[in-house]
């Protein structure tokens, strides 16, 4: 059973959570400008999960950074677009009220727990110093804090492992210790970049688990970003398909993954269509994505896409409503919807 | 921790006689008859030179007067001199005098490497970033006794703020300049080691965990970012310390500076074997002791190599 709120609007005024609006991200490389991501739109509101499906390079990662607002800059700048935490715009807002929103209003969690954590701080110190800077909490109750947080996503023993090191943790509870990390300001929005990558698949079905139990329980956003689809169709409501950069299909998971719009998507499903490749890396789809360098005029799909006609070639596809809460940037979506797939 | 303190000293033992062994070699085989630079142009008689060889077991087989050594070593006994004064003695007298300097040194390099390389690495790619690395080349580039001579002259001679030379002056003002040449000499290494390792820590995970939990730049740097990026330097430092008492030698002949390495020189002049190596062996222990503390520093710092 899925829970829709996405109609819902916020209680606290009328905008979304987060709405992301016409993001374009580029990075300035010694080969000249690469167009990460471009165009990007989606929203997300209170309780609704969002997945990012897309294969590798797809700007995944740079669009959840530019939402933290961690992009290395330079290399990386962001040349138009807003992000709208409850309707204030992470982008123009001052340093000041940023770090105030980032970490505690909205937080992350990274692919690699190992790497995300500091080596040299003891992990109850990680967590205990969002409630030091975000809060002012003494030494004494910021430690205290942090171990409820560690209770709290299910690290035994707590109180004894406070003032272990990183490297002392197996690696699923090295990514409970960074969930504890997101979690620990109770923030409106979550964003997991590939939370389970780094992981052994059955502790990775643990780490799904406790992800969305905590996203249910606080009524928190949630963006997923994966390569995997099952994961994303376990976990989310929402999904956006990510290509070169932009969003190529968006609307309820159900819907996009049973009847894609679009032929990527219609790609990725059908090379997963057997329960068998659960929990796998997105299979290869025969060609390869565009040079972020040289974006082509037409689609970007269109040298690995079988319904390829001269006008994808001529000018990019625009996301549009393909029915009901359902948008898809294809020339040919119809036709794509009609054709029966596996 | 003890348990890993003593496994330590344990593994030092074959590197202490290793090095006591070379350096004993090495001044065993230098070339010269130390009977004959003692007396100078006035032979002593054959009767007389035998009992001097006899006393000092001059006409031992090597390894047998190496063995002799070390058992004296094993209880203190650095050996005597061709004067009969204790060789332990004659470097204690005048060890202070070049641990002052040394360390005076060390201070310097600290301050002017750490801050070079912090500056550097944290406006790498930038204009500051090209000055520092301008600094290090300059500094790594030219010959140490070059910039002595150079400082020497400079401001001590011409400008006339420091004595050029002696130690009349006491400490902090005789030593400065010195230790100031060492210091900027060795800084350069530092300030490099620095910059790239703190570089390579603000391109990590970690930091940007710590931009995104909402730090302020100043927490970032100094709480996550320093602690790592000193971890290689620790090593360096430590070892550079060591290193400094070896520099001292140089520098102290420049300055005419009555420390060790004005006896080495003197004694190397003058083949006292005995003087040579005890001073060698004397350094080749600090050093290791040197070594030792910085393994112990190092758990410290980073919890990873924590026994
Ligand atoms: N610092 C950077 N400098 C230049 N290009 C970059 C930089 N970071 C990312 N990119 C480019 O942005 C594109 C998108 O990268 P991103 O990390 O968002 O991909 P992703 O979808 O997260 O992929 P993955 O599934 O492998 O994590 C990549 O093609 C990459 O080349
Ligand atoms: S626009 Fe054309 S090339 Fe692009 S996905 Fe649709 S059919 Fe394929
Ligand atoms: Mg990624």
């Amino acid at each position: 059973m899925r829970t829709q709120q996405t109609q819902q609007p916020d209680p606290a005024g009328d905008h979304p959570l987060l709405r992301v609006r016409d993001l374009d991200v580029e990075f300035d490389t010694s080969k000249g400008i690469a167009t990460a991501v471009s165009g990007m739109n989606f929203t997300v509101q209170r309780g609704e999960a969002l997945g990012i499906l897309g294969e590798s390079g797809s700007g995944k990662s740079v669009t959840a950074r530019a939402v933290m607002g961690i992009l290395d800059m330079p290399p990386a700048k962001v040349p138009r677009g807003e992000i709208l935490l409850e309707g204030e715009d992470l982008l123009t807002i001052s340093a000041k009220r940023h770090r105030e929103l980032v970490g505690s209003r909205v937080s992350m969690v990274f692919q690699d727990a190992l790497t995300a954590l500091n080596p040299v701080h003891p992990v109850g110190r990680q967590i205990g110093e969002l409630y030091r800077v975000h809060r002012g909490y003494s030494r004494k109750d910021a430690k205290a804090a942090a171990i409820d947080m560690m209770d709290r996503v299910r690290i035994p023993a707590a109180a004894s492992r406070v003032n272990d090191y990183p490297h002392q943790f197996s690696g699923g509870m090295r990514q409970r210790i960074v969930i504890a990390m997101a979690l620990a300001l109770d923030p409106v929005l979550l964003i997991a970049d590939e939370p389970t990558t780094a992981l052994d698949v059955t502790v990775q079905a643990q780490i799904l688990e406790l992800l969305k139990e905590q996203q249910v329980e606080r009524n928190m956003g949630l963006i997923l970003i994966t390569h995997d689809i099952s994961v994303v169709k376990e976990v989310t409501d929402q999904v956006a398909v990510m290509y070169a950069g932009r969003i190529v299909e968006h609307g309820a998971t159900d819907e996009v993954l049973n009847h894609p719009g679009h032929p990527y998507t219609q790609g990725l499903r059908a090379s997963v269509a057997g329960e068998e490749l659960k929990g796998q890396r997105l299979p290869a789809i025969p060609g390869t994505p565009p040079d972020l360098l040289r974006l082509p005029d037409g689609c970007s799909f269109a040298n690995r896409c079988p319904f390829v006609t001269d006008e994808c070639l001529e000018q990019v596809p625009p996301l549009e409503s393909v029915g009901a809460g359902r948008q898809s940037a294809c020339f040919h979506t119809e036709e794509v919807l009609d054709h029966v797939t596996a | 921790m003890l348990g890993y303190t003593i496994r330590r000293i344990g593994q030092m033992i074959p590197v202490v006689i290793g090095a006591t062994f070379l350096i004993y070699a090495l001044t065993f085989l230098m070339p010269g008859d130390p009977i004959a630079a003692l007396t100078g142009a006035r032979p002593l008689p054959e009767s007389t030179v035998a009992q001097i060889r006899q006393a000092y077991h001059l006409d031992d087989p090597f390894l047998v007067q190496y063995g002799n050594y070390m058992w004296g070593l094993l209880h203190g006994n650095f050996g005597i001199d061709f004067f009969g004064r204790p060789v332990l003695g004659l470097i204690l007298e005048r060890l202070p005098t070049t641990f002052a300097l040394a360390l005076t040194a060390w201070v310097l390099k600290l301050v002017i490497g750490l801050a070079i390389g912090v500056y550097g690495g944290l406006r790498h790619g930038r204009a500051g970033d090209h000055f520092a690395l301008v600094f290090t080349v300059v500094f790594l580039g030219v010959p140490g006794f070059v910039i002595a001579l150079g400082a020497q002259t400079v401001f001590g001679v011409q400008l006339g703020w420091v004595n050029p030379a002696g130690i009349s002056a006491g400490w902090p003002m005789a030593f400065i300049l010195p230790a100031l040449v060492m210091a900027f000499e060795a800084a350069a290494g530092l300030a490099r080691l620095t910059r790239t390792s703190l570089v390579g820590v603000l391109r990590s995970e970690y930091m940007r965990t710590a931009r995104a939990k909402g730090l302020s730049p100043r927490r970032v740097i100094w709480g996550h970012a320093l602690r790592n990026a000193m971890i290689p330097v620790v090593t360096y430092l430590g070892l550079s310390l060591a290193g400094m008492l070896g520099g001292a030698v140089i520098i102290e002949a420049i300055f005419n500076i009555p420390g060790i390495g004005g006896l080495m020189v003197t004694s190397i002049n003058n083949k006292e074997g005995t003087i040579v190596v005890g001073i060698a062996t004397m350094l080749v222990l600090v050093y290791l002791f040197f070594n030792l503390l910085v393994d112990l520093l190092y758990g410290v710092i980073d919890p990873r190599v924590r026994v």
